[in-house]
């Protein structure tokens, strides 16, 4: 297991590529979430709404990208987890994680995290701060 | 109109951070570590119980803020952010209310949007705030419009 604390500004998290994006996952999301917007589901409620087919919740989106820290939690936590939601994300489309280290202090770690898609394109942006049980010690 | 609200709360709402709740989300965001769901992983951890993800307060109740009925239909979010002082444990109560935290218009490439911020709480028995959630939503001027029907 990697140790988040050796990483160096610049350093990135191994990045996750999801699956493309299918109807199920986003009835599931719905159903674990309680949010029954019908843009996310049906087809004929996306169209009315203006939208080319459903499109993901934001929130799947934002989730799926968290686990990236996952595999730390016995490190640290997210301590802020803040993102913009600049693109839509539509059905078969393929979703890529990323979190960068732009920041070391204290016992915190900050990241710069994205979900981008197939075209290179930020579907999300934003920013974790992870805060660690162990000081950063600096030699 | 909606800059009427800033400032109303909603009652708290008492929610368990139910362990079935907390395995079918981490399912839903293909995040199914055993901290989030297998109880041995979970006592044999720094918690000593199994924890959520970090975006689970997605299904809490937060309550109603009196008079705020936002349409079902055409909002947008636009962003979104958590903070927490530790993470959720599963079993334990929470609080939950919800906090019209400002609201403002401006012209953007959409026309002229309204900007609603809503914070939502999370509190431990004891009354400390373990996690607080803010959401930014986007209302076009249609929508605001439908709503003043």
């Amino acid at each position: 297991m990697t140790k988040l604390v050796a990483l160096q500004v610049g350093d990135s998290l191994e990045e996750i590529r999801l699956r493309p994006v299918s109807r199920l996952d986003l009835i599931k999301y719905a159903g674990a979430s309680g949010d029954y917007n019908p843009i996310h589901t049906i087809d004929e409620e996306a169209k009315k709404a203006g939208l080319p087919g459903i499109i993901a919740h934001g929130m799947w989106t934002m989730g799926n990208l968290a686990k990236l820290f996952t595999p730390y939690v016995e490190q640290g936590f997210i301590q802020d987890y803040s993102v913009r939601f600049q693109g839509m994300v539509f059905l078969g489309d393929v979703i890529t994680l990323h979190a960068t280290l732009t920041e070391k202090k204290d016992n915190q770690l900050r990241f710069r995290v994205s979900a981008t898609n197939q075209n290179g394109n930020e579907v999300i942006q934003g920013e974790v701060v992870f805060s660690l049980y162990e000081k950063i010690s600096i030699p | 109109m909606l800059a009427s609200y800033v400032g109303k709360c909603s009652k708290k709402v008492k929610n368990v951070v139910e362990r079935g709740a907390v395995k079918k989300f981490a399912e839903a965001i293909g995040d199914l570590h055993p901290i989030y769901w297998e109880e041995e992983a979970g006592k044999n951890s720094r918690y000593q119980t199994n924890i959520a993800p970090p975006t689970f307060p997605r299904v809490f109740d937060y309550g109603v803020i009196e008079g705020l009925n936002l349409p079902a239909k055409g909002l947008i979010h636009g962003e979104q952010s958590f903070h927490y002082d530790r993470p959720l444990l599963v079993g334990e109560e929470l609080f939950c209310y919800a906090k019209v935290e400002s609201y403002d218009e401006k012209q953007s490439s959409m026309g002229n949007i309204g900007r609603l911020v809503i914070t939502s709480y999370g509190e431990d028995v004891l009354g400390n705030i373990i996690f607080t959630s803010t959401a930014t939503i986007i209302l076009t001027e249609a929508v605001r419009k439908a709503m003043m029907v």
